[in-house]
């Protein structure tokens, strides 16, 4: 199982706002322990979703120049669960944007039905003296793990793929 | 320019909203470590929530100074910080009450200096610039 939790982006608007979708599955081993007969997607991995929605919407601000990292859940209120079959929307505002970080504005739909929604803050790693190992970079990341895929925009609307980060960024290899 | 008190008042919102901690726990007093709970994190989400707040802008290391302790290796000596690291808190941290760490000056009561009213007075200063 890869660490992905969202399947595609929908909308990209660099620097502002991204939605992306989460399609849950009775195949995710968890499911089966969460819980056994009623099986409901974990918020702690709703919240991952939003995360790396987040995530890579301020990361990109800043052509993955920093190492965002999930800092802090300030708010997170739970409306209502996610089941298999369930395609959970992520709606995400970039609120603020600096050298040390970043907060995001998110909500968590199934169809029109509200199902989590808060705040995050993101820390660039790289800003805060942590100690990361040399060869850590986030650019690096984003690329070998071929996440930039997941950016492509617009392949289930008019069928025309829009990469949200432009190809000037080159993996540093 | 708000009163003390609107600035005081602001302030208690923003570390409600910002440390989930009641209203009646953030005094003037309260230490934002010891009594109220705040981690290294929440130190950044506090700085955001001011400057969203109070419509300023705080430049980095200027609320909060960062690694006063490990910046030089004279201002700490076997845990306690030295006459030299002393003055360098008063310049850092004007705002701060660095004259009643100096009784006790262990590094760990480092974190004592920062409180409700620090913020309160770092940011009375900052507003009326």
């Amino acid at each position: 199982m890869r660490w992905f939790w969202v399947d595609r982006f929908l909308e990209f608007e660099s620097g502002a706002y991204a939605k992306a979708v989460k399609n849950v599955s009775l195949a995710e081993d968890h499911m089966h322990d969460h819980f056994p007969g009623f099986a409901v997607m974990p918020g702690s991995l709703i919240i991952e979703g939003i995360a790396q929605t987040g995530g890579i919407l301020l990361g990109e601000s800043t052509g993955f120049a920093h190492i965002v990292v999930l800092a802090k859940v300030p708010r997170m209120r739970f409306h209502s669960w996610a089941c298999p079959g369930d395609t959970l929307v992520y709606s995400v505002t970039l609120t603020d944007a600096r050298q040390e970080g970043g907060t995001v504005e998110a909500t968590a739909y199934v169809g029109d039905r509200l199902v989590a929604e808060g705040e995050i803050l993101f820390a660039h790693a790289d800003q805060m003296g942590a100690e990361l190992p040399a060869t850590f970079d986030q650019r690096n990341f984003m690329f070998d793990a071929g996440l930039l895929d997941i950016l492509e925009v617009g392949r289930a609307g008019d069928g025309t793929v829009e990469m949200a980060p432009s190809s000037e960024v080159s993996p540093a290899s | 320019m708000p009163t003390s008190d609107e600035v005081f008042e602001k302030v208690q919102e923003t570390l409600v909203d910002a440390l989930g901690v009641d209203d009646d726990e953030v005094t003037r007093a309260a230490t934002l470590v010891g009594d109220l709970g705040a981690e290294s994190i929440d130190f950044l989400d506090i700085v955001f929530r001011l400057e969203k707040n109070f419509d300023i802008k705080i430049p980095r290391g200027e609320l909060f100074p960062e690694n006063i302790a490990a910046a030089d290796t004279d201002f700490v000596q076997d845990g306690v910080v030295t006459e030299k690291g002393i003055s360098e808190l008063r310049e850092r941290m004007p705002h701060a009450d660095v004259e009643s760490f100096a009784a006790d000056p262990k590094v760990e009561n480092i974190q004592e200096l920062f409180t409700v009213d620090m913020i309160c007075k770092f940011l009375e200063s900052k507003l009326a610039e």
